[in-house]
């Protein structure tokens, strides 16, 4: 081999080696966007609600009320509406058998009594008439329509049966089957029925158990880091605090939800499932984090700044309130944030303290039972019903926008406030 | 009644500011003050309301194990079990508060009676107590304050006593997981041998299931149950999965950032892959379950392979997408931190930039680069969801990728997931296997960031 062909070899070396270090950034962006794009096409139709219109015949005699005078509203209260609403889905096929009825009832969800009996509330004017009622769709047909479930596979393979199909066509010719913004998805708590489940008891259980834990951590790491930056002797105790934050950021935080369940629950007898021993199990979990992030950003303070306060005759206190403080509040507050939007998106903790219990009212205070978005996911995921999956790939969207927002925050408040020391 | 006790400390202390700082004012008229007006505020606050909050915080905490104790002091003497004794007082509780459905016997009626004027007595002398502490240390500081005593000194030493008792939340916390760990995990040992644990080939935690608290204990239940070789194997292996996808990717992306990259890509491209750091593991054990294991099952198909749909590829695959990021920035800030001067010594001599880097700054960065990795494997380790969703939770000792496996952390949740009974060694098992974890992942941590930060020493 000569001299030129050992320069071609290593050139062709180098050449490769980049194309390696190249192909790799290459992977994790494709990684990246793979896992975006799948979890979007998959969650987008969950924010689409499919609603059946079907004419009611708010008839007296259906609902055994007195046909001559307006029915007041204990009057509607007290009615059965689902009888009246089996009734009301013959008429969609009149020669209905027995069994045939079931399906047709099978096509709405099981709040259709509620929903025939709220229209007719707010709409009293329609008693005695015949008028087109909203009605949500089962999750089968919702599935059927959004084109997730294949029509094609054989009838027992399938979820929905040829009967409802041909009865669902017939109304979508008419026009009768209407898609929009699934609000429900939002203002509802969890259900067993996926066309019902919404996320408001996850979404309130994350707030508060988010406004806890920043309740504790940051004060407690603000504190913290000062001491250590402002005040504390460089000994050996302090060092040990220093070592012990250190290996705190490091240990898994399923450790905590142990933590939070063996002295939390079990010490202290603080109630389960609570955002109240969710959000205390974060703080611990987070508080590494914020103090290491706030003494990052004391030490960036100059010193020149303290030398010039204390030369004023502040006093040390004085001095680390009135200047240094203030002045590593935004690298504070920007670490803090990262902290709880770690906080935010962790499961395993909340798990071991009892908060994947399934809650289907939207908790008022911390101390109420509750779910979180996270816990939420991994609950929906696992269940078996294939109209969930389109519901966890929404709260993932809906987690994830969360996150990005607060992470965009943090970056904001670095920029924009945070002074540069030349 | 609490809610109002806090409240009251809280407005009286607050008064008290303005009460002190008044009072300065006045003082100020015909003396010279010791320090600014708002301290003899602070001063007065503080002793109005720190002596009695801290009172009351340490009643709350111990009334309710005092009022316990003198109730059941009554039946300490009959020789009841411990179980038996939590099951009495709890009837006693639901049933002073109305909520008892059970059968009703004299003795519970009586205790129940002495709970609720126990629980009367307790209210309304802490209610008492706590205002006379608060009278009297108000009193105490108001005639500090009445003779112009120094007032900014003592503040601030309160002050850096509540900041030095905040640098201790972390030690707390510390001491708060080996205390909660090793107390129920030297009670599991107490049933089950160290070496049964340890050396044990079969891990079968549903079988010791004890449905009464006073049923007895009989370990030949468990003999050949709580057997961790499969859990602690199936943890490493798919750690190990993990960081074969990890490593290449992130530590080439690492060098690729550090030495290649333009500074436009560097700006963009790095936050952008930071971004699969901060995904939540339970968005990517989704991911795994829903997307990549049935992907892998039907290319297994394709192939004429079986692949469980479950598999320890599929958790360990995406769990070391997870890690790249970790690898890929920790690694590029070390090779950055790489003296130029090396570099410029191996131009000289004619290398390529390739050669460089392999030959010369690979070699001088390779101990921050252990560490990166160290760190990443105590990620995986420790990574929960991913493994929960997307592996199996039946413990095989395999090391056939293809089939499913569990790990440490899957088997914790799977222990505690709904309701747990303490005192049952199933539950006592997942904090034995916790601490355990613990131990691994401080091990490595410390490893990890004691060469870190001999490598960093090095070259500044």
């Amino acid at each position: 081999m000569n001299k030129e062909e050992r320069l071609i070899k290593r050139y062709k070396a180098e050449k490769r080696f980049q194309f390696y270090g190249k192909a790799a950034i290459f992977m994790a962006l494709l990684f990246l966007v793979v896992f975006l794009t799948k979890i979007f096409s998959t969650g987008y139709t969950a924010f689409q609600k499919t609603w059946l219109v079907i004419p009611v015949n708010y008839n007296a005699d259906l609902l055994y009320l007195d046909p001559d005078k307006k029915p007041t509203t204990e009057d509607i209260n007290d009615a059965d509406f689902y009888e009246f609403g089996i009734e009301t889905f013959i008429t969609l096929d009149p020669d209905a058998s027995e069994d045939q009825i079931m399906e047709l009832k099978k096509m709405f969800a099981f709040t259709f009594e509620r929903e025939l009996k709220y229209y007719l509330l707010d709409n009293p004017d329609s008693f005695g008439k015949t008028v087109d009622v909203k009605l949500t769709a089962s999750d089968d047909l919702d599935q059927v329509f959004k084109g997730n479930y294949p029509r094609d596979i054989p009838e027992n393979r399938r979820r929905a049966s040829d009967y409802q199909l041909k009865i669902f066509d017939k109304l979508n010719e008419d026009g009768r089957v209407i898609s929009e913004f699934n609000a429900s998805f939002f203002t509802n708590a969890d259900s067993r029925e996926a066309e019902l489940a919404g996320i408001a008891s996850s979404f309130m259980g994350s707030l508060f158990s988010i406004l806890v834990c920043l309740s504790i951590a940051f004060p407690v790491a603000l504190l913290a880091a000062v001491y250590l930056e402002e005040f504390a002797p460089k000994n050996r105790f302090t060092d040990f605090i220093e070592v012990n934050i250190n290996n705190l950021a490091a240990v898994p935080s399923i450790v905590f939800g142990l933590l939070g369940l063996g002295v939390l629950l079990a010490v202290f007898g603080l109630p389960r499932s609570t955002p109240l021993v969710g959000g205390i199990t974060l703080s611990l979990m987070t508080l590494p984090t914020i103090i290491i992030a706030a003494r990052a950003s004391l030490k960036a303070v100059p010193p020149s700044i303290r030398e010039a306060a204390l030369a004023m005759g502040a006093s040390r206190m004085q001095t680390t309130m009135h200047h240094t403080v203030p002045l590593a509040l935004p690298g504070t507050l920007s670490g803090t944030i990262i902290g709880l939007a770690q906080a935010l998106g962790e499961t395993a903790p909340l798990i071991l303290i009892g908060m994947v219990a399934f809650v289907n009212t939207i908790p008022g205070t911390p101390m109420d039972p509750a779910a979180s978005l996270p816990v939420q996911i991994y609950i929906w995921a696992e269940s078996a019903e294939r109209g969930f999956v389109e519901k966890v790939s929404a709260c993932i969207m809906v987690l994830l926008f969360f996150l990005i927002f607060m992470n965009l925050g943090a970056q904001l408040i670095r920029h924009k406030f945070e002074k540069k020391w030349n | 009644m609490n809610s109002v006790i806090f409240l009251t400390i809280v407005l009286l202390a607050l008064s008290s500011y303005f009460f002190g700082r008044k009072k300065a004012i006045l003082i100020q008229s015909n003396k010279r003050l010791t320090a600014l007006p708002k301290f003899y505020g602070y001063y007065l606050a503080i002793w109005c309301g720190a002596p009695a909050f801290l009172l009351y915080a340490l009643w709350s905490i111990f009334e309710p194990s005092i009022v316990r104790f003198f109730i059941l002091s009554d039946y300490s003497s009959q020789g009841l079990l411990e179980g038996e004794l939590n099951l009495f007082y709890e009837k006693v509780k639901s049933l002073s508060r109305n909520q008892y459905s059970g059968e009703l016997t004299a003795e519970l009626q009586r205790s129940a009676e002495k709970y609720l004027n126990f629980r009367d007595i307790a209210k309304w002398s802490k209610v008492v107590i706590v205002l006379s502490l608060l009278i009297a240390s108000t009193g105490y500081a108001y005639t500090k304050i009445s003779n112009n005593t120094k007032t900014r000194e003592p503040v601030e030493i309160f002050l850096k006593g509540v900041f030095f008792l905040s640098s201790l939340a972390a030690i707390l916390t510390t001491i708060g997981i080996i205390f909660s760990l090793l107390f129920q995990t030297i009670e599991f040992f107490q049933v089950i041998p160290l070496f049964d644990f340890v050396f044990g080939m079969h891990w079968y935690p549903a079988k010791a299931f004890v449905r009464d608290a006073s049923e007895t204990l009989d370990p030949s239940m468990y003999s050949d149950t709580f057997g961790a070789v499969p859990i602690f194997a199936g943890t490493f292996f798919i750690a190990l999965i993990a960081m074969c996808v990890a490593i290449p990717i992130g530590l080439l992306s690492g060098i690729y950032m550090a030495e290649y990259a333009s500074k436009r890509l560097r700006q963009y491209a790095k936050p952008v892959i930071e971004i699969l750091a901060g995904i939540p593991t339970v968005v990517y054990g989704f991911f795994a379950a829903l997307t990549v294991g049935p992907f892998l099952k039907d290319l297994g198909l394709s192939l004429g392979l079986e692949v469980s749909a479950e598999s320890a590829l599929a958790a360990g695959g995406v769990m070391g997408i997870m890690i790249i990021p970790f690898i890929s920035s920790l690694s590029d800030d070390v090779i950055t931190s790489v003296p130029q001067n090396l570099r410029d010594g191996s131009y000289a001599m004619g290398a390529t930039k390739s050669e460089t880097i392999k030959r010369v700054i690979f070699p001088a960065a390779l101990p921050g680069i252990v560490g990166s990795i160290l760190l990443g494997v105590s990620r995986a380790i420790g990574e929960t969801m991913i493994v929960v969703m997307a592996s199996g939770l039946a413990a095989n000792l395999t090391l056939n990728p293809l089939e499913s496996t569990s790990t440490i952390t899957a088997q914790i949740v799977v222990i505690l997931i709904g309701d747990q009974q303490f005192g049952d060694p199933k539950t006592q098992a997942a904090f034995a296997l916790g601490l355990s974890l613990f131990i691994v992942t401080l091990v490595l941590n410390i490893v990890a960031l004691s060469v870190v930060k001999k490598y960093r020493e090095k070259y500044e």
